[in-house]
């Protein structure tokens, strides 16, 4: 019973910062019809910003995280403007391939300046452990699923209510009747790659607290691929429902069965849906005509 | 027939030739008369690295039969060259089989394999299936990775010296040997993706790459186009493994990773996809890229002391960027590149 408290606690930790890196693919994904596969190094470029800022300048909690955010902002809008615009329109694999490119790129600028050594970082969550129902679970572990949370309903809630996440909606839907409505495109896909870069230093920042300031935040960025597939590329509840399912079941795999298997499982989980559903449970369907 | 004005032919004969004009034929005896002589100019270090372009090329050509020419997206490559260097290092070490034989079966193992992860290819395109390629090279790096039997236990196999006939590669003339053999078997496979396009088969390929629904409607066998892609794809990727087993002696998964993926796709997006040429061009392009850095940094390390320390952050940033680049500037690659340079000799003094 214990085990099991434990590994559930631990897959939803982990499955709620995979539904936040998760997230920012969603929405790049929605506005701009672009597969970022340097998702996982927006993670790595985050959580090494706020250790520099946090650690190494000695800033307050929040102004680390301010700076944070702003540098995320400035490097989304950069990516965008400078490597995916002159993109639009080219084919699939060439978008791909940029993104792989920016990835290696940005990877190699961590390993420039930081090296590859894994840097201590203070642990901003509390370490302890409390009493849930007679288990003692770790603290920090649901108090990443409570952060994790509100983030991600921050981030629904701008996207349902607020006037941009309304205008990235409807470019979503139909760039040229956006268009016509007077809605920037252009400011909409900038808009979609900060919140990926954001989300991605709130991900990055909680995975480096769980673990360690690291190029292996980086690896964390394959696995988003089985959850957004598993959630369907385009919707943001398919995210929450695709972390959490991912970060479960590789930790009962791992905590039942065998690490080694863990690490495959959300391919073959990637594969399985793949081939039955290729929307996801919960992507729209969408009918290819001549 | 070159004229000022075009090339004319009098005979299908003369249509049918892969060279038409003088220029091209003086070109490619240049080049042959280069790659003769390379053994005799390079030291061994250089050749090694000659060598690894040669490995190379055949893998390189294989996935631009795919990605290039059939338009259908890969990113398990890593995983295909692992199928054909663990099935030729096995059958050739532990069954006995002679070297070519086993080679052959890597070949075909590797196709029946790719095409199984073809599969997929049936019902997604473009970004999922880049998606489901990505799941098929982790699985098969997985299984790799843990089946013990494949090693023994021993985590690597280990390949014996190549031995062809009854005639063994000399540990002294190791790399200038390799060299002819894999100079051989890369222009082979370089003819053969060349005649490939020539026929019927791949001209299917290209029509699905083109326009998927509207080859459908000419008559083009979609579902056996896009298996039979990554079969013959795969078939050469498996060449490019097995290849590799021999000429390294040993096979360990840490070689085929998501990275030896990524680097072969880079390699034909550099070189010019569709191109049989560019991939030859973007293979030799991505493996001198290190070499030549490490050279550069070691000449300015009076300088710039920083970039020895940094070699391999450098060298990665560097593969990055060169991808970034091209495709910004020109997604067509070396080959088109070279193009451009050939017209403004051919027409120089004027524009065009």
């Amino acid at each position: 019973m214990s085990t099991f408290v434990a590994l559930l606690v631990y897959g939803l930790a982990d499955g709620a910062i995979l539904a936040v890196a998760a997230l920012g693919f969603v929405l790049i994904y929605k506005a701009t019809r672009v597969i970022n596969f340097a998702q996982g190094e927006f993670l790595l470029v985050g959580a090494y910003t706020f250790y520099t800022a946090f650690v190494l300048l000695r800033l307050p909690l929040v102004l680390a995280a301010v700076v944070g955010v702003l540098f995320a902002t400035v490097l989304g809008v950069l990516v965008e403007r400078f490597v995916l615009r002159p993109l639009i329109g080219e084919s699939a694999i060439s978008v791909i391939m940029v993104t792989i490119g920016l990835s290696t790129v940005l990877r190699a600028a961590v390993q420039l300046f930081f090296g590859t050594a894994v840097r201590e970082q203070p642990d901003i969550l509390p370490t302890g452990s409390i009493e849930l129902g007679g288990v003692t679970v770790p603290l920090n572990r649901l108090l990443v699923v409570l952060i994790a949370g509100a983030v991600l309903a921050g981030f629904a809630l701008f996207y349902s209510r607020s006037r941009h996440g309304v205008a990235m909606r409807a470019v979503a839907d139909d760039q040229q009747a956006a268009l016509t409505m007077g809605i920037s495109v252009a400011r909409v896909f900038a808009l979609a790659w900060v919140l990926a870069a954001v989300s991605a230093l709130v991900a990055g920042v909680l995975l480096a607290d769980l673990a360690a300031v690291e190029q292996n935040i980086a690896a964390f960025g394959l696995i988003v691929f089985p959850v957004v597939i598993l959630g369907g590329l385009d919707s943001i509840p398919g995210t929450v429902a695709g972390g959490l399912t991912i970060g479960l079941l590789k930790q009962f795999v791992s905590g039942y069965a065998d690490p080694g298997l863990a690490e495959v499982v959300p391919y073959l989980v990637l594969v399985g849906i793949l081939m039955v559903r290729p929307y996801g449970l919960f992507g729209e369907t969408r009918i290819e005509r001549v | 027939m070159a004229t000022s004005t075009g090339i004319y032919h009098r005979n299908y004969a003369a249509e049918l030739r892969l060279r038409h004009t003088k220029a091209e034929k003086a070109r490619l005896a240049l080049m042959a008369v280069l790659l003769l002589s390379l053994p005799y100019i390079l030291n061994v270090y250089w050749l090694g690295i000659v060598n690894t372009i040669l490995i190379a090329v055949v893998g390189a050509v294989g996935l631009n039969i795919l990605v290039g020419y059939t338009g259908q997206i890969s990113l398990g490559q890593g995983g295909f060259l692992a199928v054909g260097a663990y099935t030729s290092g096995i059958l050739a070490t532990r069954s006995g089989l002679p070297v070519p034989l086993a080679i052959l079966a890597a070949v075909l193992v590797t196709a029946g394999v790719g095409a199984f992860f073809g599969l997929p290819a049936l019902r997604l395109k473009g970004l999922y299936l880049a998606i489901a390629t990505l799941a098929s090279q982790e699985i098969i790096l997985f299984v790799v990775r843990r089946w013990t039997w494949l090693t023994e236990g021993k985590g690597y196999v280990e390949v014996h010296r190549l031995e062809l006939f009854g005639w063994r590669v000399d540990r002294t003339m190791f790399e200038v040997q390799w060299y002819w053999i894999l100079l051989v078997v890369a222009a082979l496979a370089v003819y053969a993706a060349r005649n490939l396009f020539r026929t019927s088969l791949g001209r299917s390929f290209m029509a699905v790459r083109d326009q998927d629904i509207a080859a459908e409607a000419i008559g083009v066998n979609l579902t056996r186009a896009k298996v039979t892609a990554f079969a013959v794809s795969s078939g050469f990727v498996g060449l490019a493994g097995a290849l590799l087993a021999h000429y390294t002696e040993t096979v360990t998964w840490e070689r085929f990773t998501l990275d030896v993926s990524v680097l072969y796709l880079a390699m034909i997006i550099v070189g010019g996809l569709g191109r049989v040429a560019g991939s030859v061009y973007g293979a030799a392009f991505m493996m001198l890229l290190p070499a030549v850095l490490t050279e550069v940094a070691q000449r300015l390390s009076t300088v710039a002391p920083f970039l020895v320390e940094q070699l391999p952050a450098v060298k990665n940033a560097t593969f990055g960027l060169a991808i970034i680049a091209f495709l910004l500037i020109e997604p067509r690659g070396l080959d088109r590149i070279w193009t451009r340079i050939k017209d403004y000799v051919r027409c120089w003094p004027f524009r065009y």
